[in-house]
């Protein structure tokens, strides 16, 4: 709370005001596309002259005003939940139980009721601009006993509405899955504008297929289900249903083509606005911010580049300065001046010293996360014991790049930091856990949070120091886990000889007691036990590259620091007056190459080369999965960025002699 | 400051000479010492794919499918069209008013589709063709070499031939990696990845392959593995690629795409930049600083990208489409060519100002006859493409002859440049190759330690060096020709206006 607090000025004054813009800027376009709606929803191909009038009267009519509103407050709703849910880390569950887990979360239901009524209303306002036959729920009708006229149930409009909280629910649902809410950063820079035209094509085409899967997948779920709401909503609102029309939920009703082009136009509609909601806000938030490198005023010191730059609680504004940071790298010699400048009482080269070493702080925390995924895998493939711990422990140390994590006691089986959905967040960005209300930060109350994710928030000092003693990824493991220590071991195959299951790690290193021991054998049995049972096997088997992309899904910072790092030191050849790139080159020079070491490593591993599937249009982002191929070409890049800047003056750098002999091949192109 | 080849140094005499070399200031025949490999392909040993895809198709189709079948058939083959067509042919087995609808809709997408063409009519011709066209190799389909390009950092260079496969050479290595891939059809373009060792970007028929050759492998044929595939609908075929001087993005054009494809090639993942005029985009070249990009389109105009804020400026020609063009090393200076003229154009960028107004010319390339032994040789015509070497002291311009007449052949001319204090260039020679070869393409050596090197590739499947030995510190005041400062400077007007 505190770090929040004393940093807070970013959110308040940046994020808000994007925020409120890209929320002003879907408000003002939503008359625009509500007209385009109206005219599509009344289109007549032989009345031209009537249509275009019929539409004009519509637009007027204080029914449509009214909608209008209606939709402003729906768009006001999308916005600010943009605003509170979006996160530029993406959750990656790594099995589909941890998947289920998310989508059956106490806050995800939550989301998926509001986003359920949202689309009733936008549906209930799509029906009264359409009109017609769509516009009431209660019809007039004619009794055949008495004639008298009664008002009976309009199943259409009915039909439209459940539509509505079909797409709202299938939108939400969607979301989780395709982590709708993930931000991601365009490898180009472009003005909003520009870059919204660009967009717009592909957002009108996701809608369309969008809402075409949504009308068939409702149609099919309306002909079976439909006369349960139906007549649930004739009773209870005491409306009779009209015999005398054909029911909805037979092949008939629903081979009905206006009301399908219809539901599919309103459906286009709706995700349209939801849509254009999320790509508004998309491009206010990840436009590039410019950080002053330096201020003469001391009060702004908080806000210059390399305090910001090494910012854990705020993970918006680290990415945006780490961006800023590669951006001024490369286009902008007079902020690099800066950033190669000495401080003027004392000359001391504070900025760069902060800049580099956050960055090298930030590839080192990657290296680490990467061996120690590397031995995790590494020991599951063989069957362990309890003697086993020994083993890892000598393993990792020796593989170990940081000397760091051997006085931390282990784990037995030291599983992967980032196996729940959420701690993907945790353990990524090294201790920017305790941005509890930032809001890009999926915080411990977003749906996306798994409850164990929350338990380790829980354990962890916010104010952990990370630069210089850099805090193992296995502390962040103490924790219980829920679905990843059963999972490991059906992935194994292997007997389930698991003492990781128990939720005291500890407890491996102390003497089991006999009670502990029996407890032990019976959940073995148990689990042997549902090891066996096909359905337990599907939700619980890892999905092949999770692990792979979790472990990068934050890599858009590490990569936006090796260009930053390797575009500075280039410069530094011929711009760095002092000299000060010069006494930081060594440890950049083998921080690359460890970081490499462990890529290439990590490449070596199943799964982890294979390319995704390409993914069909869709509004979900997916280039966290690429990531890792991102992040192994940016690296290879930055390295030989610096080797070819610095050529044969690089034997000058005192590193070791396997560095040397690595950044050999650099030179002479061999990688 | 205008060149005209009339100042030129007369060609040496065709025939006995089949190298050359500059040294001591003049274009001399005799045997450079390069240690470079130099291969001859032929026609003959190239079996290229002589046959389109749709005439063997007609040969093998049985003609008594289902009608269901034959549409399926066309509409996988030729999409709404070729199903249209099919369902027209076959009146008789379709009802009346479906083969009279399918004729009318027909009539309809050809009409506008030959109105779409008559504004660009460039989306008429086939995708051959139209590589064929774009592509800056001169005479493209009938060459056994398609493409070349060198690597920008080591002594390797990538070959595509005719029979769409890629060769690798390297000096001092005997074996000659051969890359194929199902996708590689008609390359275009060939262009390795900046600051790497291995990835290599080719322009294909309907998609762009990355491959990725581990240099330290001893394999001659890497599997097809090695290769991605980057594609998008709508943007093929590609005829010029551009990588970012500093490896992190690839810009791919293609004729028929009003978008250039900003692609972030490791994470697969593509950013259109559409501009609506023009109709397209034939040809890329980024500065080597690596802060503009020039991006020409089949009709009168190109366009030059800041690539900061990715915004352009547009360049309304008068005459023609921009053919090629080259950036001086600083990215200060762009000379550029428009197709049907035989002038250079220059411009020049300063990063203060923003741009500059209009471009001036400087040189005239209109044909000249130079006696030769065996009567008069003519030498000029249009500009093919353009090439600067990365010391920016040497420009060499491959010129069009006359396919006609024997004595008017294609000839590469090089000039000496120099950009400050004002931009000037100066004759120094033709290159001219075998009796009966001709130069078809053309690019410098990125890091030649004694000058410049440039690389031919000959119609006759051959591919030289040649080497331009000179010290690089200028040229002295007293080898500047008279005729020059007399020279016409006609300066000849383009207009801008600035896009954003």
């Amino acid at each position: 709370m505190f770090s929040m607090k004393q940093n807070c000025w970013f959110i308040r004054k940046v994020v808000i005001w994007r925020a409120v813009a890209s929320i002003a800027w879907s408000v003002l376009l939503l008359p625009i596309t509500t007209a385009v709606f109206v005219l599509l929803s009344r289109f007549s191909l032989f009345h031209p002259i009537q249509w275009i009038s019929d539409c004009t009267n519509l637009l007027t009519a204080s029914s449509t005003i009214f909608s209008l509103m209606v939709l402003c407050a729906v768009v006001l709703i999308t916005g600010f939940f943009n605003l509170e849910f979006y996160t530029l880390v993406p959750s990656i569950p790594c099995s589909r139980v941890a998947l289920l887990g998310t989508v059956l979360h106490p806050l995800q239901c939550v989301h998926s009721l509001v986003y359920s009524s949202m689309g009733m209303l936008v549906m209930w306002c799509a029906s009264v601009i359409i009109s017609g036959r769509y516009s009431t729920l209660g019809t007039p009708c004619m009794q055949n006993e008495s004639g008298d006229v009664l008002t009976c149930l309009n199943e259409y409009h009915l039909f439209l509405l459940l539509a509505g909280a079909f797409m709202g629910y299938s939108h939400s649902f969607l979301g989780v899955v395709k982590n709708m809410y993930y931000v991601s950063f365009q490898p180009i820079q472009q003005y909003k504008y520009p870059q919204f035209k660009g967009c717009l094509p592909m957002l009108l085409k996701c809608s369309v297929i969008q809402s075409l899967y949504s009308t068939r997948n409702f149609a099919a779920l309306y002909f079976f289900f439909g006369y349960v709401p139906r007549a649930w909503i004739s009773s209870t609102l005491n409306l009779p249903i009209d015999s005398s029309l054909q029911p909805l939920d037979s092949l008939t009703g629903l081979l009905d083509f206006s009301l399908l082009y219809h539901l599919s136009i309103s459906g286009t509609f709706l995700y349209f606005t939801w849509y254009l909601t999320v790509l508004i806000f998309r491009i206010y938030a990840t436009e590039a911010y410019s950080f002053p490198v330096q201020s003469t005023f001391s009060e702004d010191a908080e806000r210059c580049l390399p305090k910001v730059v090494g910012e854990k609680s705020t993970l918006v504004m680290k990415f945006l300065a780490l961006q800023d940071l590669a951006l001024l790298s490369q286009h902008s010699p007079s902020r690099r001046q800066e950033v190669f400048s000495l401080s003027q009482p004392g000359g001391h080269p504070h900025n760069w010293n902060a800049i580099s070493g956050e960055c090298l702080c930030l590839l080192r925390d990657l290296t680490q996360r990467l061996v120690a995924h590397q031995d995790a895998v590494a020991s599951n493939g063989r069957v362990k014991s309890q003697s086993a711990s020994s083993d890892t422990r000598s393993a990792s140390s020796s593989s170990s790049v940081l000397s760091g994590m051997e006085d931390v006691p282990e784990t037995p089986r030291p599983t992967v930091p980032l196996r729940t959905p959420g701690s993907v967040f945790k353990s990524s960005v090294g201790g920017m856990h305790s941005s509890l209300t930032a809001p890009f930060t999926p915080d411990v109350d977003s749906p996306f949070c798994s409850p164990a994710i929350r338990r380790l928030v829980g354990q962890q000092d916010p104010q952990s120091p990370w630069f210089g003693t850099v805090q193992s990824p296995h502390i962040m493991r103490r924790g219980p886990k829920l679905w990843s220590a059963s999972t490991e071991s059906q992935s194994n195959g292997s007997p389930p000889a698991s003492p990781a299951i128990a939720p005291s790690p500890p407890a491996a290193n102390k003497k089991p007691s006999f009670l502990a021991q029996w407890l032990q054998n019976r959940k073995e049995q148990v689990k042997s036990f549902l090891a066996k049972r096909v359905l337990i096997v599907y939700l619980f088997n890892k999905l092949p590259e999770a692990s792979s992309q979790a472990l990068f899904a934050d890599s858009q910072a590490h990569i936006w620091a090796l260009q930053g790092l390797s575009h500075l030191v280039a410069a530094s050849f011929s711009e760095d007056q002092f000299g000060v790139v010069q006494t930081t080159l060594p440890s950049i020079l083998s921080s690359l190459v460890v970081l490499l070491e462990a890529v290439d490593r990590h490449f070596k591993l199943p799964h982890a080369s294979s390319k995704p599937a390409r993914t069909v249009c869709s509004m979900g982002d997916s280039t966290y999965k690429t990531l890792r191929f991102a992040l192994r070409a940016a690296l290879k890049t930055a390295i030989y960025k610096i080797t070819t800047t610095f050529g044969e003056h690089l034997n000058a750098v005192n590193i070791s002699t396997e560095h040397r002999k690595r950044l050999q091949q650099f030179l002479e192109f061999k990688e | 400051m205008m060149c005209s080849l009339a100042v030129f140094p007369p060609p040496l005499a065709a025939g006995h000479t089949h190298t050359l070399m500059e040294q001591h200031n003049e274009l001399q025949a005799s045997d450079p010492q390069v240690d470079l490999p130099s291969p001859q392909f032929t026609r003959d040993t190239l079996k290229g794919h002589s046959r389109a895809e749709s005439s063997s198709k007609s040969a093998f189709l049985d003609q008594r499918d289902t009608l269901w079948r034959r549409s399926a058939g066309a509409w996988r083959d030729a999409g709404l069209y070729g199903l249209l067509d099919q369902i027209t042919n076959s009146a008789d087995e379709v009802p009346r008013c479906v083969s009279v609808g399918s004729s009318c809709l027909l009539a309809l997408l050809r009409w506008s589709s030959s109105f779409h063409g008559s504004l660009f009519p460039h989306l008429t011709l086939s995708s051959d063709e139209m590589v064929a066209e774009f592509s800056q190799m001169l005479d493209w389909s009938d060459s056994a070499v398609r493409s070349f390009s060198w690597h920008p950092h080591t002594d390797k260079f990538a070959v595509a031939l005719l029979d769409d496969s890629i060769k690798i050479y390297k000096p001092h290595s005997s074996t000659a990696p051969t890359l194929k891939h199902r996708c590689q059809r008609s390359v275009c373009a060939l262009q390795w990845k900046p600051l790497c060792g291995s990835a290599l970007a080719v322009a294909c028929q309907s998609c762009l392959l990355i491959w990725h050759v581990d240099p330290a492998s001893l394999s001659t044929r890497p599997s097809s593995g090695c290769a991605q595939v980057l594609s998008h609908p709508g943007h093929s075929p590609i005829t010029s690629i551009a990588w970012s001087p500093t490896g992190s993005l690839l810009v791919s054009a293609s004729p028929v795409d009003t978008a250039m494809m900003v692609w972030d090639v490791a994470a697969e993942s593509c950013v259109p930049l559409r501009r609506v005029g023009g109709g397209g985009v034939t040809f890329l070249s980024w500065s080597p600083d690596g802060s503009r990009l020039l991006a020409a389109t089949p009709s009168a105009l190109f366009r030059v990208w800041e690539t900061r804020m990715w915004t352009c400026e547009r360049w309304p020609c008068l005459k023609g489409s921009c053919q090629s063009a080259c950036w001086s090393p600083d990215g200060a200076c762009l000379l550029l060519s428009i197709q049907g003229e035989r002038l250079i154009y220059a411009l020049s960028f300063s990063d203060l100002t923003g741009g500059p107004k209009a471009a001036t010319v400087v040189a005239d390339l209109s044909e000249t006859s130079f006696p030769g032994p065996e009567g008069d040789l003519t030498v000029g015509g249009e500009v093919c493409s353009l090439s600067w070497d990365p010391r920016g002291e040497r420009l060499a311009v491959l010129l069009k002859g006359d396919a006609q007449s024997t004595d008017h052949p294609s000839v590469i001319a090089v000039f000496k440049t120099r950009c400050s204090p004002a931009f000037e260039l100066l004759p120094c020679g033709f290159v001219m190759g075998e009796a009966g070869a001709e130069p078809r393409f053309m690019q410098f050596h990125p890091h030649f330690q004694h000058g410049a090197l440039l690389t031919v590739c000959w119609s006759d499947g051959r591919i030289t060096h040649v080497p331009f030995y000179f010290s690089s510190a200028g040229l002295s005041d007293s080898q500047r020709p008279a005729a020059l400062s007399t020279a016409d400077r006609s300066i000849s007007r383009l207009y801008t206006e600035d896009l954003h």
